[in-house]
């Protein structure tokens, strides 16, 4: 056997078919010289060499791979079936492509985000460290920021158990140096951030220790790889060159090494900087020197030998040292004693940290259950449609046979055509995972919340879900095959066509294999129909406020260096102009955006109330007119005025209906006067209640209304030199837009600005419920439809098995509703039985999802009528055609055809 | 495939003899197919009858093992040819089986000892 004469057979074949011919020519030759005539002598040549043919057959088969030379002949033969029927095999390669692809898209993402650890070495050896409790007084950068810095201070010099430990901060950097914002992500680390990762420089170098000390000023940032390549073209000439960040200059020294992000997963840093620069960066608000603002992360690499248990028993040991040497003068003493009780923990952070995480992770688990049912209900549909294909060749196979394909023949061509069916489908299943993946991380990406996420195709669970996709287009490929070849073909020959009710085991099979398919789709529609009502509920609620048309402005002016005692100041300037633009029917200035996450809560009490009797409330800082802008109807008292400033009047607040509700029984507000708690030192602030409002949500639409307390923006002290500016105007959006640049511009260049709509902000924070809906809607709908094919398929099946029966039934007087009926019954049981499983399914599997839901309960019985009813829907078509087409049937027809 | 395999196994029980045979024959001269047949059926005085049609494939496979080589040449009634001749392998191959086949028929004539009559 060799491969250079398996391509030279034409030529070998045709050589031979030249030496035969030499032969019977000489034969011939001798036979005429034997005295023979010329077509005697020909007859007798032929005689006496035999079957040429035979002889052709076996020189042909010594040169030839047997193997290659039927496996391309089975393959042509493979692709002139699905030429013959497209229609099958694009519902089969459907079947597989969704299978494969929304497994492998799902699982990448789930992977990526959950599972995989740190493209960093040693990613085992790292540790995070975080305080146990969650009762911390003071304010929070973000969810996982469990340290000041003075707490900081206090953990590197004290602690023993790691070789190198950070802080680090996600944040986000103003590199425009005025006008419109050009956010970049930012992170603050401190100088062993690199070294702990061991992270190398790709160029330049990366910051260390001696980078990081108390009062750096403007120290030198390292680029991420990225966005040195997207926004330098990846020149070696970046290095050295100044990067405005927040008004301020850094030099450039250095690019992180290719493919690491940071250490949180779904983010992707641009620049980070020393954490000594935000004293300098966030200048009069700087986080730094607050003993009270927890806004780091720790993270540390244990020393080798040291466990994890070791490192924790450690740091809880050191822990009450350090909480006393970091007490903020500003607590009670009941805080403080909270405080000192803190004890350290550290927890694994091999695989990073991740807002992504605790955020997606429940829908990811559920989106991957979705696309697994999906796969299964592939499957099944794939199988069925092997099966109904199987009978129909069973009479072909048994001819095939009979004139002498040998068995292990016929079943290797029928593996070439699953074989063929199944490598179709799957290399679709691939393209459609990177398309799925692609279309997920764009999904999930904002403006203000960049997905970064490494987009290549998850090679491990293609292979798998292409494995089980192929598993079963091969055990249900095969099957007619095995059972042809297994029965004797005359049996077959004349069974097939004629058996009226034969093979009924075979028919069981694909009857279970369709109720499965109902029920499961069913459970899909369910959920699918229960996240699209939830999403729908959210959307159309009644927040307290109209989003529509309200533009949101956010204003950085910390460049101008403005003293904080005049930041209310150049607050209500700032105002003041936007109001008087034209076009601007209402503007206000707001401390708090409703829906974007922020959130001021502090506790009160009623003056001359019992000193026990504390209350914890949200806040917000509104100036006059705030709530006409947002179209909250303010339902007693009054609204905020000019006269409501720090120093000529007493401070006034206005409440909600729920902290009515919730604090006062009820009681008319107006008039009560409220304490809220300060540290010692700290100016006692009594608030007077002037007014009434609806209630309007505060940080997630999908909370309940909570008691707010609204106070007078000119009355709060700032923290920062920026503000929210909201207005609503008739104008466009564009021209709205533009006009308030020009305003901001004409007060000073330097300041910053980021717009955006409310009702984009409101339509971000729906974002996982959008794609909870979207994605299940699409592969419950997807569902449906499959199994009403695969409905479709098993009704077509009976009906032409039964057409000897239907026919007689018909000749005898049996008229086209006695035949529906017949057909239309035997569909309904199908039907209806994989309806009721499917409901006892959805029931069992809803409490998943309760936690996803809102205002809607994952048992409602609406939700599960619509999708039975949806359900049918998509199926009737599928049941009545076929039962229809038997009702058509010509009886004459059908008993000739026997 | 329980055709396929009788058919083999004639086929190996024949190609034995039939490959030395041949190699035999080509021996004296290059040959064609044709010459070799007939030189066969006349040197064993017509008592070995061979397919000439199952010559071919015989030949063919000799070739593929290297024991024979071929050429298209000229016949002596003017027609055109292929020409076999036996390769150095091809000799050795032919003496080594030659003595298998001594071995093997003595063997078989003691065992049946002289012929009883």
């Amino acid at each position: 056997m060799s491969w250079l004469r398996y391509f030279r057979r034409p030529q070998r074949d045709q050589d031979f078919a030249l030496e035969i011919d030499a032969y019977l020519q000489h034969e011939i030759d001798d036979n005429i010289a034997r005295g023979m005539n010329p077509r005697e002598a020909a007859f007798a040549a032929q005689r006496k060499f035999g079957n040429v043919t035979i002889a052709k057959e076996t020189t042909h088969r010594m040169n030839t791979i047997g193997f290659l030379e039927t496996l391309g002949q089975d393959l042509r033969y493979a692709a002139r079936l699905i030429r013959l029927e497209p229609g099958f095999f694009s519902v089969a390669i459907l079947c597989l492509a969704l299978g494969i692809g929304a497994n492998t898209a799902i699982f990448h993402l789930l992977d990526t985000v959950r599972l995989r650890t740190l493209p960093v070495a040693n990613p085992q050896e790292l540790v995070e460290l975080e305080i146990g409790s969650s009762q911390r007084s003071g304010n929070f950068s973000s969810s996982h920021s469990d340290f000041t810095y003075a707490l900081w201070d206090q953990l590197r010099t004290h602690q023993q158990a790691f070789s190198g430990l950070f802080v680090w901060e996600p944040t986000r950097f103003n590199t425009a140096t005025g006008g419109e914002v050009r956010n970049v992500e930012g992170l603050y680390a401190s100088g062993d951030f690199f070294r702990t990762l061991a992270v190398v420089p790709a160029l330049g170098r990366v910051f260390s220790a001696e980078d990081d000390r108390p009062g750096c000023g403007a120290p030198g940032v390292v680029l991420g790889h990225s966005y040195w390549q997207r926004e330098y073209g990846g020149q070696a000439s970046a290095i050295g060159r100044k990067i405005s960040i927040e008004g301020k200059p850094f030099e450039i020294i250095g690019v992180a090494q290719a493919g690491f992000f940071g250490v949180e997963v779904g983010k992707a840093f641009d620049v980070v900087i020393p954490v000594c620069a935000e004293s300098l960066i966030d200048g009069e608000s700087a986080n730094t020197p607050k003993r009270d603002h927890w806004w780091l992360a720790v993270i540390g690499r244990l020393k080798p030998g040291w466990t994890l248990a070791q490192a924790h028993a450690h740091v809880e040991a050191i822990s009450s040292g350090l909480f006393e040497a970091t007490l903020p003068p500003s607590y009670t003493p009941e805080t403080a004693k909270k405080y000192l009780a803190f004890k350290l923990t550290a927890n694994p952070a091999g695989s990073g940290v991740s807002d992504l995480r605790s955020k997606y992770q429940d829908p990811l688990l559920i989106l991957l259950g979705i696309a697994a049912l999906v796969l299964v209900i592939a499957c099944a549909n794939l199988a069925n449609l092997m099966l109904a294909r199987a009978s129909a060749r069973e009479r072909e196979l048994a001819v095939r046979l009979a004139i002498g394909a040998s068995r292990p023949r016929l079943i290797r061509q029928m593996l070439a055509e699953s074989l063929l069916l199944a490598a179709i489908g799957a290399a679709c299943g691939a393209l459609l995972a990177q398309f799925l993946s692609s279309y997920l991380v764009r999904f999930l990406t904002t403006t203000d919340n960049p997905l970064y996420v490494d987009l290549g195709t998850d090679w491990r669970i293609f292979g798998f879900t292409a494995a089980l996709a192929v598993l079963t287009c091969l055990l249900f490929g095969l099957m007619p095959a095995i059972r042809a070849t297994r029965a004797n073909p005359g049996t077959l020959m004349k069974a097939s066509g004629r058996g009226l009710t034969d093979a009924r085991e075979r028919f069981g099979l694909r009857r279970i294999l369709v109720v499965a398919q109902v029920a499961l789709s069913l459970v899909l529609l369910v959920g699918a129909l229960l996240f699209v009502r939830s999403l729908h509920k959210l959307l159309t609620l009644d927040a307290g406020f109209q989003e529509s048309g309200v533009l949101v402005a956010e204003v950085n002016f910390s460049t101008l260096n403005y003293p904080p005692q005049r930041w209310n100041e150049v607050q209500s300037e700032i105002l003041r102009r936007i109001r008087i633009l034209p076009g601007v029917e209402q503007a206000a200035a707001t401390s708090i955006l409703p829906i974007s996450g922020d959130r001021w809560n502090d506790e009160f009490l009623f003056v001359g109330a019992n000193p026990s009797g504390k209350f914890l409330s949200n806040f917000s800082a509104v100036s006059p007119g705030y709530f006409r802008t947002l179209g909250t109807p303010l339902l007693a008292g009054r609204d905020f005025n000019e006269h409501d400033t720090t120093l000529k009047s007493p401070k006034v607040a206005i409440v909600n209906q729920s902290f009515i509700k919730k604090f006062l029984n009820g009681a008319n507000p107006i008039g009560k006067r409220m304490r809220i708690e300060t540290g010692p030192g700290e100016p006692e602030t009594i608030y007077e209640v002037v007014g009434v409002t609806k209630d309007a949500k505060y940080v997630r639409l999908s909370d309940p209304f909570s008691p707010t307390v609204f106070t007078a923006l000119d009355q709060t002290p700032k923290y920062g030199a920026s503000t929210i500016m909201l207005s609503r105007s008739h104008l466009a959006l564009t021209s709205q837009l533009a006009a308030i640049k020009r305003e901001m511009a004409a007060i000073s260049p330097a300041m910053s600005l980021n717009f955006y709509t409310l009702q984009s902000e409101i339509a971000d924070s729906l974002l996982r419920e959008r794609l909870m809906a979207t994605l299940s809607g699409f592969f419950g709908f997807l569902a449906a439809l499959l199994a009403s094919i695969g409905l479709y398929g098993v009704m077509a099946y009976i009906v032409a098995r039964r057409r000897g029966e239907i026919g007689i039934r018909i000749a005898l007087g049996a008229n086209r509703a006695n035949v529906l009926t017949l057909i239309g019954s035997e569909c309904g049981k199908l039907l209806l039985a994989g309806l009721l499983l499917g409901i006892g399914f959805a029931l069992a599997a809803s409490q998943a999802i309760t936690k996803l839901l809102y205002g809607l309960s994952p048992t409602d019985p609406l939700t599960i009528v619509l999708s039975v009813l949806l359900l049918a829907l998509v199926a009737l078509p599928a049941s009545l055609i076929p039962a229809i087409r038997a009702s058509r049937l010509d009886p004459m027809q059908a008993l000739r055809e026997e | 495939m329980a055709r396929s395999k009788t058919n083999d196994d004639r086929g190996d029980m024949m190609q034995g003899t039939l490959a030395m045979l041949i190699l035999r024959t080509l021996l004296l001269a290059p040959a064609h197919g044709h010459t070799i047949a007939y030189a066969i059926e006349r040197t064993s005085e017509d008592i070995l009858q061979v397919e000439h049609g199952s010559l071919y494939p015989a030949l063919h496979r000799l070739e593929e093992r290297g024991l024979i080589a071929s050429f298209w040449g000229t016949s002596e009634n003017n027609r055109k040819a292929k020409y076999y001749r036996i390769t150095p392998t091809g000799r050795k191959h032919l003496a080594s089986e030659r003595n298998r086949w001594d071995q093997i028929v003595n063997a078989i004539a003691r065992v049946l000892g002289p012929a009883t009559e």
